[in-house]
């Protein structure tokens, strides 16, 4: 019915034309995103010219560094001879030079696979952690661990971190049977102080009865030997392993109503937290000494350990608190209704859910306490800034400045980049298991 | 018949004080409490007995004593006659000095970043994401240390400055100088000084130029009263509004009062500006702020800002689409939609950790000592404790200046916050 | 007692209680090993090479005592010590000895309770200043910024010494040496001012050392020495001891190539042979073996020997032996006779 024969109506579809230039591929990306307005136009200007400048100051003197030599004087040498004078170029050789200092401070060099080994324990005793698919039995690895770490790294008889941890064996097992036979409030006592006896009067007899008997053991290293990356991830994987229990105890207690105990909780974490860890680090150089009886006297590394400990349990505490606070109230009523007492409910129900709610706040700490051992170089320690500054005052290499810091910054870079990342997507993930 | 019989006596037995929920918990709290004082008494014997050992005393007298060393930025005075007390008062002013400076440009530098972080520019939005994990994810200490570096690398040496055609020029007027020692800028004085016997020389000759601290509160006290008069003016003009609907103009009133009383002061005071100059080794006169301030303080606030942009960035994110929508709805451009719309309710979940961060920051600061900025950790924490061995003493007074500190930001951070707060229905 | 065994146990691998007795020498043989506070790094006194090997003048009086106690000179521990730990770390027990450019004087030997054995370098605070400036006398430096390092008493002189001359200074304190190198090339500082060792030490390393200057001033006595605790004097002499017994050996012709020699049998020089060991009873006296100087001295050889191998002229550090030259010599450097 309706007219087709229209003579002004097209009868034909056009061919399609290609859209404007301006409208397709790289030059509509770069309208779009960069030019879209005045304001966005001048942005993308500056920071276009910030990075020129950047990069046209930065790359030259880094790409023509300098690999081969075998001390500054040299590097100079041969800067003078390819470049001339007046150019500045970076010297890396220090670091082909001294590479093995930096990551590993002192340690003995035929015994830097103990170390590494030591890494790839800790991280297969971590995965039954952070993956609970995995299957319950690994979780042994993960308790074996801490302890093979430490002999590892430190060496030394065999047999004194097996009678260390055979007091957490017995706490395990005291716990059980006293819990079964008498009640569970006794099974928790008899978890502290069973191990706490054992290791006070058993753990030396036994130590030395073992070591005696079956000598068991790879070559010692002291703890001053070791240095650099080394010495920053042993203190900041040590201090956060030991601050979980405890931490997880001070945000217990500063939930808890008992008032004195609150109290002392709050008091603690607030005291820490309030204070800069540089003070508290020449707490343990400087007055850790006064604190104990007359004559003890520790390992500088170990009261560093120690130190760094209480510091990061009293964040800890903070991170896991925020896990219990963001527990539904429902889970703490339900597991109340089922007649469990407060450690169970503990147990089975709430701490199960707020730690895992806490992960990417435990990473988090982690990283800035990573960060935070480079610290110890003000009391005396062999961080990586610490390992720098030994090498700048050998003959050889003193005077060179930049270089040093730049691979230090880089190697941090790259370990707290990825684990920031990795808890990033771990904190995406428990959302979407959250909704 | 029922026989009635009295409910049984409620007689207390030992037992109860383990089994029963009403008694448990002071008996667990009653123990702990005893461990606890067990412990401190541990530690205070073990202190005691120690520094019988050692031949120590416990006492504070040392900080009556002559401290025999010199500071370079003192906001009070001081030379090296003075005791170490003042030495610690000089270096706590100073740890709040660039504390306070660190976070107000650390919050400006996070908002930007923040938000530009979103920008869909890609170029600007991956800068400023490049800047984020760079500062985040590198120890403050080394970017302290590389910063400071870097200032004294770039900027010229004060004699430079010098000779016919000088490789260095001072900027905006010849009244600024950026040097490798620091930054001089001009500051006001008084040739009319309420306290008036201090002369100091200026570049045009000798002019007698005070820097009284009675003018300075004479001007600040004057300026306090007109604040004070144009609030209350600004509580009549809104009576008004109240009343009639009408605001009165308040606004040239307003600049009246805040100007010109302030301007009659420093004119009677005859205030001048006394711009740096060229003499000696250094720059004199002026404001001089030292390079390790000034890396201190970049190093802080640029690193601290990166920390506040993700928080920034995460409050943005927070706040429902719905309100840019809606903001668009009404017509909103983009800018103000930002500024009227979403800063203010971002602000809500970005304070809690801002308050954080600000405390990080402040503890942070006492990283001066890798660049040589005398802050408390410095002259008390520092040179005092090593010069007269009395670390127990030293360390004490530092933690608890440091700890102190902490509770006053954030107790004022917190009121702050419950005041910013939505009342959650 | 238990509870010591285990800690015993944990003493073993090193990492905890080590209970000090009052003889720090019945501690260091028990121990096997000396504990010796160094710097955390000082080119030519002390600083570890690529292989961790502690070397330099400091470290080989830790190596001479090691020897003479021990018989071993690879029998010690370094603990690197800031300027701001190191007392702490000597009083604590945590070292036996310092051996760590430390300046010898009233309130540290007295006050903070340490006891100083002698001195193993004369030092003075000087400055260093560019050619260009055309500085030639520190009184010169009027209004001048001056680069110092930190937690020593390098700064109490620097005040001292401009109150004294009544000419202002604008000191800037930085930590270590090498961000204070760093500030100084930059010419952030005009000055530089440390002990003369050390600024002999850090320009010998400059691109250009001739054009950096040290000033003539010296404006304090710096006596460097190794230092123990206050209270135990057996310790004390065999440190002090040990020390003389190097300065004696130069004094006396004692070498490293002619040691063994010497010390096989009596020579015709009796207190060349009192203190090696092949006369008298001196060893025994100090409650250690009668070849005692003989191990000391075989580590390094004698005082002027470590002199030349760590800081002398002929090391990139290039120092004179100056007040540091035997007495006979015209220096300052004297031990008591072993007699």
């Amino acid at each position: 019915m309706s007219d087709t024969n229209v003579s002004y109506v097209r009868k034909e579809m056009l061919a399609e034309a290609a859209p404007p230039v301006s409208e397709i591929g790289p030059v509509r990306w770069v309208r779009e995103n960069l030019f879209s307005s005045p304001l966005n136009a001048i942005l993308t200007i500056i920071s276009l010219y910030v990075i020129y400048w950047v990069v046209g100051h930065v790359a030259p003197w880094t790409i023509g560094g300098i690999w081969g030599a075998s001390s500054l004087t040299e590097c100079r040498e041969i800067r003078d001879a390819t470049v001339g004078s007046d150019h500045g170029i970076a010297c890396w050789s220090v670091l082909s030079h001294r590479w093995h200092q930096l990551l590993f401070g002192y340690y003995p060099s035929h015994l830097y696979w103990r170390p590494v080994l030591a890494l790839l324990l800790f991280l297969a005793g971590l995965v039954p952690v952070l993956y609970p698919d995995t299957s319950r039995k690994l979780l042994i690895v993960s308790a074996i661990a801490p302890f093979a770490c430490f002999w590892l790294l430190w060496g030394g008889s065999v047999w004194l971190p097996v009678s260390t941890a055979l007091g957490f064996v017995v706490g395990y097992f005291a716990f059980g049977l006293a819990t079964r036979l008498i009640s569970p409030l006794a099974g928790i006592l008899a978890a502290i102080i069973l191990p706490l006896l054992y290791w006070y009067f058993i753990a030396g007899d036994l130590y030395a009865a073992l070591a005696d008997t079956v000598p068991l053991g790879i070559e010692f290293v002291q703890s001053r030997d070791f240095g650099g990356f080394m010495l920053s991830v042993v203190i900041g994987l040590s201090a956060i392993v030991l601050s979980l229990p405890l931490g997880i105890l001070l945000a217990l207690a500063r939930q808890s109503d008992l008032f004195i105990i609150k109290t002392f909780a709050v008091v603690f974490i607030e005291v820490i937290r309030g204070v800069p860890l540089i003070v508290w680090l020449f707490t343990a150089q400087l007055l850790l000494n006064y604190f104990l009886p007359p004559g003890t006297n520790f390992d500088l590394t170990l009261r560093v350990i120690i130190m760094v400990t209480l510091f990061s349990a009293a964040y800890i505490a903070e991170v896991v608190r925020g896990g219990l606070a963001a527990l539904p109230k429902g889970q703490y009523e339900g597991a109340d209704s089922l007649g469990l007492n407060y450690w169970q409910s503990m147990r089975l129900i709430i701490l199960p859910q707020a730690l895992k709610i806490s992960i990417p706040g435990i990473v988090n700490t982690f990283i800035g306490l990573f960060k935070d051992t480079t610290l110890v170089v003000f009391i005396g320690l062999f961080d990586p800034l610490g390992i720098a500054s030994a090498v700048r005052a050998t003959t050889e290499w003193n005077g060179i400045y930049w270089e040093l810091f730049i691979f230090i910054g880089v190697m941090f870079f790259i370990a707290c980049f990825s684990m920031g990342r990795y808890s990033l997507q771990l904190e995406k993930k428990l959302q979407r298991e959250h909704r | 018949m029922s026989v009635l019989t009295d409910p049984p006596k409620p007689s207390f037995r030992l037992s109860q004080l383990l089994y029963d929920t009403r008694y448990r918990s002071i008996t667990i709290q009653v123990i702990a409490f005893i461990l606890i004082a067990c412990g401190l008494w541990w530690l205070v014997a073990n202190t005691i007995s120690n520094l019988n050992d050692l031949g120590k005393d416990f006492n504070y007298s040392f900080l009556g004593s002559a401290a025999g060393y010199d500071i370079n930025q003192q906001l009070i005075e001081y030379d090296s006659q003075k005791s170490h007390g003042r030495a610690a008062l000089v270096g706590i002013l100073n740890t709040l000095l660039v504390a306070f400076l660190g976070c107000i440009t650390a919050t400006i530098i996070g908002v930007i970043a923040g938000v530009l972080r979103l920008s869909k520019n890609w170029v600007v939005s991956s800068l400023m994401a490049v800047y984020v994990e760079g500062f985040r994810n590198v120890p403050l200490l080394l970017w302290i240390i590389l910063i400071f570096a870097v200032v004294t690398e770039s900027t010229p040496r004060p004699n430079e400055f010098r000779g016919e055609d000088p490789a260095a020029s001072m900027i905006l007027a010849d009244s600024m100088a950026i040097t490798n020692r620091g930054t001089y800028i001009p500051r006001i004085g008084f040739t009319n000084s309420m306290s008036g016997n201090e002369v100091v020389a200026s570049q045009e000759g000798l002019v007698p130029v005070a820097s009284g601290g009675i003018d300075w509160l004479l001007v600040i006290g004057t300026l306090i009263i007109s604040i004070i008069v144009v609030r209350t003016l600004n509580a009549r003009a809104s009576r008004i509004q109240e009343a009639t609907g009408d605001r009165p103009n308040t606004l040239w009133a307003n600049l009246a009062v805040l100007i010109i009383p302030v301007g009659i002061v420093l004119f009677f005071l005859g205030a001048t500006i006394v711009k740096p100059y060229l003499k000696g080794f250094n720059f004199t006169e002026g404001v001089h702020l030292r390079n390790s301030l000034i890396a201190l303080w970049l190093a802080l606030s640029v690193y601290t800002g990166a920390f506040i942009a993700e928080n920034v960035r995460a409050g943005i994110l927070a706040v429902s689409k719905g309100q840019t929508e809606a903001a668009s709805a009404l017509g909103l451009q983009p800018n103000r939609t930002m500024s009227l719309v979403i800063l203010p309710q971002a602000m809500r979940v970005i304070i809690p950790p801002l308050i954080s961060q600000y405390l990080n920051l402040t503890k942070n600061s006492s990283l001066a000592i890798a660049v040589g900025y005398m802050d408390v950790r410095a002259t008390l924490g520092g040179i005092t404790i090593n010069q007269t061995g009395r670390e127990l003493e030293g360390m004490l007074l530092l933690g608890l200046f440091y700890l102190t500190l902490s509770l006053l930001i954030s107790g004022v951070m917190n009121v702050y916050n419950s005041r910013m707060k939505l009342t959650e229905r | 007692m238990k509870k010591t065994v285990f800690l015993g146990a944990l003493t073993v691998a090193g990492l905890s209680a080590a209970v000090a007795s009052a003889a720090t020498l019945d501690d260091v043989k028990a121990r096997g090993s000396l504990n010796c506070g160094v710097s955390t790094g000082l080119v030519g006194f002390a600083a570890p090479d690529a292989n961790g090997e502690w070397a330099g003048f400091d470290v080989a009086v830790c190596r001479a005592v090691a020897a003479a106690v021990l018989g071993d000179p690879s029998a010690v521990e370094f603990v690197p010590t800031t300027g701001q730990t190191r007392f702490t770390a000597l009083a604590s027990g945590e070292v036996d000895m310092l051996a760590r450019n430390t300046t010898w004087t009233f309130s540290r030997d007295n006050d903070l309770k340490f006891e100083f054995v002698g001195v193993n370098y004369y030092d003075g605070q000087g400055f260093m200043v560019p050619k260009a400036l055309g500085v030639m006398s520190a009184k010169d430096l009027d209004g001048a910024t001056v680069c110092i390092q930190t937690g020593t008493t390098t700064e109490l002189n620097l005040a001292d010494f401009f109150r004294t001359n009544n000419i202002s200074y604008e000191p800037v304190p930085i930590e270590t040496n090498a961000e204070a190198q760093q500030q100084y090339l930059a010419g952030a500082c005009d000055v530089y001012t440390t002990d003369a060792s050390g600024l002999a030490a850090t320009r010998a390393t400059f691109e250009a050392p001739g054009d950096h200057v040290v000033l003539p001033e010296i404006i304090s006595k710096e006596p460097l020495g190794p230092l123990v605790r206050h209270g135990d004097h057996e310790w004390g002499d065999i440190v002090r001891w040990t020390l003389n017994a190097m300065i004696t050996a130069e004094e006396l012709g004692v070498n490293s190539s002619n040691l063994s020699e010497l010390a096989a049998a009596p020579t015709n020089n009796p207190e060349i042979n009192r203190m090696l060991g092949t006369e008298g009873e001196l060893g025994a006296m100090l409650g250690l073996d009668a070849d005692w100087a003989v191990s000391a001295l075989a580590v390094g050889g004698n005082y002027g020997e470590v002199f030349e191998t760590n800081i002398g002229e002929n090391t990139p550090i290039g120092l004179a032996r100056g007040l540091n030259a035997q007495w006979t010599d015209g220096g300052l450097i004297y031990s008591p006779p072993f007699r």
